[in-house]
């Protein structure tokens, strides 16, 4: 059993009033991309900057490779590597520069320094561009620079926030393949997402935070499974039907519909789109009648709407909605 | 430009052939940096805001303008009135009493600039990495300091060649004038480490310039930079008396116009030192807690 990349227990970091994160724990093991997926606002960047030193933990443990963050600050460094949201590098220096810059300040020699820039911007398509000023780069030239100067020292563990946010699909891909080129080469790799999708292709196990809370955990699939890989949405012609609607949906695919009980309106999960055919000759059966009817596949909104009972957009009703039961939690 | 050596490899044959190892690079993972690496990454932040100099010359306007147009200005105005000697006579009677106190004033400006200029900086994104890098706390403060003895450098030097076009014949000859301007450049490093504390503590870059404003003009014209102290009513000549900028003022002009080094020399470093020593421990406190 080798030591975990990274384990939290019970972290906390309070804005004033706000507890932004409020007490979280997590285990990465070594070698797998970790997606933490969330809203804006759900403590995603608050706990990653938190692990990574930028903040300080004011309350719980972390631990990076078994190194705790709060007592050894200078050490957990010397093992991460942080990509931000926003660009962390130099505006006013060329790609080379900064590459330059970030080796010499790791201790590397002014030519080895230079050698490992060079090395770094082939690796990332951006030998062309390595005398240029920043100005003159795109979002996705900035976020791979950005990369590549976390990898100077090969860090064990990248974090790695929101990296694809503003990309378009096509450099979006690209990124996603030197992600997964980081951990072939043996990285650990965690990174925030406000995409189920991105979360989906890259994770090998996600973690739902909303409102700086876990709120569920689990492979893509475990979390594609609580929410149904296609969504039922059903509206009733009379709202009084609901509850005999429920009781039809629960016998045939075993699953709680989501409710909207003012506008008669009603989401059932689905394992496979063919069950929505059976929700439909049950209800027919039982009487019930439907005005309308669609089939979607899940959203991050519904995966949300399924972890925490509310929409990822209205946020705010959080503590009546605990009749939802974390559905995938740790195992 | 790019230097070639034997031993690098061409662009890409490199890559994928390191292999990531947590367990060695947890065992290398040292608690503290040394005080060679401190240097070190110093002088490489020292780099970065010589670049950014070089790349932004208008940084430069302070520091060339203002010697050379407050040096004319202030002997023009102030020469006959002080001297008591009308006419060019008088300015020039004047000015070995104002060249080391613009030199004092115009370095102190500088300084100025120092914590604003920081606060600027720390502003922007490339900071967060900073802060993230395994380096000494005090190397992204003490880097741009470094870099900003170029512009005390230019600060002193032109105001004493201002003052000698306009007639300034300092007795100490040229080794005094290298000594002032060599107290001068220690002393405007020295204060700057309170306006690099204040740029960690302030909201912005616009209450920093506010507030070292607040602290800059008492300090420059309560002091004996532009009059004589015997001029001065008594509570006010008790405050000029241990302005720090009182003593690097006097010690320059022993030094400049008379090639003496005398005991304000020792107290100007004394103040400097005691100046870094309390600022500089302040400022790398207030660095870690910001953000």
């Amino acid at each position: 059993m080798t030591t975990a990349s990274v384990s939290a227990t019970g972290l906390v970091k309070a804005f004033g009033e706000v507890r932004a994160v409020d007490g979280i724990d997590l285990e990465v093991q070594q070698g797998e991309i970790f997606g933490v997926l969330g809203p804006n606002g759900a403590g995603k960047t608050t706990m990653l900057r938190m692990l990574a030193t930028l903040l300080p933990i004011d309350a719980g443990e972390a631990r990076v490779f078994g190194v705790d963050v709060a007592r050894e600050p200078h050490r957990v460094r010397q093992l991460v590597g942080v990509t931000g949201q926003y660009a962390s590098v130099d505006e006013d220096l060329t790609a080379t520069e900064n590459l330059w810059l970030f080796g010499r300040l790791q201790g590397l020699r002014s030519a080895n320094a230079r050698a490992t820039a060079r090395d770094l911007l082939a690796q990332f398509g951006l030998e062309e561009a390595a005398n240029k000023p920043l100005s003159q780069f795109s979002g996705g030239m900035r976020r791979r620079l950005d990369l590549a100067a976390s990898l100077i020292t090969r860090p064990p563990l990248i974090f790695l926030d929101e990296p694809t946010t503003g990309l378009d699909p096509r450099t979006r891909g690209q990124m996603w393949d030197t992600i997964r080129g980081l951990v072939a080469d043996g990285c650990t790799i965690m990174l925030t997402t406000q995409y189920l999708d991105e979360a989906d292709q890259l994770a090998d196990r996600i973690a739902v935070i909303d409102h700086g809370r876990k709120v569920a955990e689990g492979t893509s699939d475990e979390l594609k499974t609580s929410v149904g890989s296609s969504t039922l949405q059903l509206q009733l012609a009379d709202g009084a039907d609901q509850h005999l609607a429920t009781q039809v949906v629960w016998r045939v695919v075993g699953r709680e519909p989501v409710l909207t009980p003012e506008s008669g309106r009603m989401n059932v999960p689905l394992e496979t789109a063919d069950g929505a055919g059976d929700v439909l000759i049950g209800l027919r059966q039982a009487g019930v009648t439907i005005t309308s009817v669609s089939v979607a596949k899940p959203t991050l909104d519904e995966v949300f709407l399924a972890l925490t009972g509310y929409d990822a957009g209205d946020a705010g009703q959080s503590d009546e909605s605990s009749r939802n039961e974390p559905l995938v939690e740790a195992r | 430009m790019s230097t070639v050596t034997a031993s690098q490899t061409p662009p890409g044959v490199m890559a994928r052939t390191h292999v990531v190892d947590p367990a060695t690079a947890v065992a290398r993972a040292r608690p503290h940096t040394t005080l060679g690496e401190t240097v070190s990454q110093t002088l490489s932040m020292a780099w970065r805001a010589l670049k950014k100099m070089r790349r932004n010359p208008e940084q430069f306007f302070d520091v060339t303008l203002q010697p050379l147009l407050f040096t004319a200005m202030f002997a023009y105005i102030f020469g006959g009135a002080i001297s008591g000697i009308a006419g060019s006579a008088g300015v020039k009677a004047y000015l070995p009493l104002l060249i080391p106190g613009i030199v004092a004033q115009t370095v102190l400006t500088t300084c100025m600039a120092t914590g604003v200029q920081l606060r600027e900086d720390m502003e922007k994104g490339v900071f967060d990495r900073f802060k993230a890098l395994p380096i000494a706390r005090i190397a992204p403060l003490a880097g741009p300091m470094v870099a900003d003895l170029v512009r005390y450098l230019i600060a002193a030097g032109l105001t004493f060649a201002m003052g000698l076009i306009i007639g300034y014949r300092p007795g100490g000859g040229a080794a005094g004038v290298l000594g002032a301007i060599v107290l001068a450049i220690f002393t405007g490093w020295a204060i700057a480490w309170i306006f690099t504390f204040i740029g960690t503590v302030a909201r912005n870059a616009r209450s920093v310039q506010g507030i070292s404003m607040m602290i800059l003009f008492p300090l420059t014209f309560l002091s004996n930079a532009f009059v004589p102290v015997k001029t001065l009513p008594g509570a006010l000549a008790a405050f000029v008396r241990v302005n720090p900028v009182s003593h690097l003022v006097s010690a320059s002009r022993d030094l400049a116009n008379h090639g003496m080094i005398s005991g304000e020399v020792g107290w100007t470093l004394l103040a400097g030192l005691a100046v870094i020593a309390i600022f500089a421990p302040l400022s790398v406190y207030s660095y870690k807690r910001h953000i």
